[in-house]
């Protein structure tokens, strides 16, 4: 392990011990990072340090090795806050991206939504920011409404600006990057146009984090979301909100830590964030994520970009060898991430991810928690590869190899 | 030859028997795979308490899709209630081939639909 700053990026493959399992005899090429990122030594050894020198009851403990974790578990939420350009109070440590968004759902939902309001998905959402907004609506009466995908995979800002003419939109909650179509939404300028309408925006930050730079000031949303196994780290959540929104909001879940006063009848909150930080924190996992931004901080997220770009590139470059390919998502890749979904005719997709198997290829295969999506494509699966910083050109070749090879068992 | 696609899985696939849709039917269930999304209906008619006709429809892995063609040519002329009995070893040894745990629910899909149609038991056989 060096500083990572200085590594070519073909060299940071080795700082990922999972990276150099080899399954019947080839080294695995992992190309499902928009499902979970591998973790670095870095962020191993930086939990495994906590649990071994530092670990202890956060917020409670007046004894020196309680500070000694509670100045890591917050130290840590400064960083990653830094790290997307938001203040630390208006950070909440949750689960995952899914509760996060529940939370505001919940919270901020109940609170604000009621019967002939509308609340506006678009069609390449994650079940994620689908489901909690059907059973709000279920609740409450309000309607859910999709943005409509273009011929490009792209949203329109035009049919965003129709909707929200109507008046009646209380909420927009939008994928940054689409986990399928791999598209980057134009969320600051969606973000801008719906609060003129008196609406308050949601982002599924989850694709996007990991992979790119991501100014929450200039994206300058009510509500960001997203989870750390994505990026680099372990599985623990984020919901950055504006502060005046989260001191508006009821709790999410009650219980130790969120309180201020507890009498027998009703308690008082406690500030932000940990308003909404109910229970026992997951410490060890804030830790983790604290050196897993470090790490891609380390490396540049401007050079992840456009390291991701280029496989991206290269793979929708050589993926159409492969006679019979469908690929899906856009094709400027200005406005398109690290992910490449694709069909091929006369194989299912879990046929092609077990054949791809065969060839220590990891690729995922089936609806990708994006079932809307699916049918506005007209199919019921595909399958997906997907980058991050440790991949490489000859992965991408391996993958076409073995879609080719994957032909050849189907006889086609 | 290939351990999994073997040269009769892939022809059941390419071809499956008795695929479509049967009007009348005396029976019908429709389900799906939730882990990939999978969607496998069946309509059964239904004489003298036997299975006198079935087609399978929806679409599927080359997997599920061989298991119910392969299935469907042992389910025609059964009497109904020896259906619910049936288990997930029958459908896997009708096909033939090792299954393993991350493709078990395709090979027991068409199994699943059929017990749903001739029983309202809508879980997964065991």
């Amino acid at each position: 392990m060096g500083a990572v700053a200085d590594k070519p990026l073909v060299d940071v493959r080795a700082d990922f011990p999972v990276l150099a399992r080899e399954f019947a005899g080839r080294r695995v090429a992992y190309l499902d990072s928009a499902a979970t990122s591998q973790r670095p030594e870095q962020v191993i050894a930086a939990m495994d340090r906590f649990q071994r020198e530092s670990y202890a009851p956060i917020h409670r403990g007046v004894y020196e090795l309680a500070r000694e974790s509670t100045q890591a578990f917050e130290s840590a939420r400064t960083r990653i806050a830094e790290f997307v350009g938001w203040e630390p109070a208006g950070s909440i440590f949750t689960r995952n991206a899914t509760e996060a968004i529940n939370l505001v759902a919940y919270s901020w939902g109940r609170a604000h939504v009621g019967q002939g309001d509308e609340l506006l998905i678009t069609e390449m959402e994650h079940h994620s920011n689908i489901v909690p907004w059907q059973i709000l609506c279920e609740e409450t009466g309000a309607k859910l409404r999709y943005l409509t995908l273009t011929d490009s995979a792209e949203l329109s800002l035009d049919e965003l600006d129709s909707l929200l003419a109507g008046g009646r939109v209380k909420l927009v909650a939008v994928a940054h990057v689409s986990n399928v179509l791999g598209t980057i939404n134009p969320v600051a300028e969606i973000a801008r146009r719906a609060r003129a309408a008196g609406a308050v925006t949601l982002v599924d930050g989850a694709q996007a984090v990991p992979q790119m730079p991501v100014d929450l000031r200039e994206i300058d949303a009510d509500f960001y979301a997203w989870t750390g196994h994505k990026a680099l780290g372990p599985t623990i959540g984020l919901l950055h909100g504006r502060r005046e929104l989260l001191e508006s909001m009821r709790p999410f879940l009650g219980g130790g830590h969120m309180i201020s006063r507890v009498e027998r009848e009703r308690s008082t909150w406690n500030e932000l964030p940990y308003k909404f930080e109910a229970g026992t924190s997951a410490a060890t996992e804030a830790v983790g994520l604290g050196a897993a931004v470090e790490y891609l901080d380390a490396i540049g997220m401007g050079r992840i970009r456009a390291h991701e770009r280029e496989l991206t590139a290269y793979a929708l470059e050589r993926l159409p060898e492969v006679e019979g390919i469908h690929l899906y998502g856009p094709s400027d890749l200005d406005r398109r991430g690290g992910v490449v979904a694709f069909a091929i005719d006369g194989i299912h997709p879990h046929d092609i991810a077990e054949l791809c198997d065969r060839e220590a290829v990891c690729v995922r295969a089936g609806h990708h928690c994006a079932q809307p999506l699916m049918r506005c494509l007209g199919v019921g699966a595909t399958a997906r590869a997907s980058f991050h910083v440790y991949n490489s050109r000859d992965e991408v070749d391996r993958l076409v190899d073995a879609l080719g090879r994957a032909r050849e068992v189907f006889e086609l | 030859m290939d351990a999994l696609y073997r040269d009769y899985i892939l022809e059941h696939y390419k071809n499956p028997r008795n695929f479509g849709e049967l009007e009348p039917h005396d029976l019908q269930w429709h389900d799906h795979n939730p882990l990939c999304g999978d969607e496998l209906g069946v309509h059964i008619l239904v004489e003298d308490g036997r299975v006198k006709d079935l087609r399978f429809h929806g679409q599927g892995c080359a997997i599920s899709q061989a298991a119910a063609s392969i299935s469907s040519e042992e389910l025609i002329g059964m009497p109904i209630g020896e259906i619910r009995d049936l288990g997930a070893e029958w459908v896997i040894d009708q096909l033939g081939i090792e299954i393993s745990p991350t493709r078990r629910k395709c090979a027991l899909l068409s199994l699943k639909v059929m017990r749903g149609a001739t029983t309202g038991d809508a879980s997964w056989p065991e």
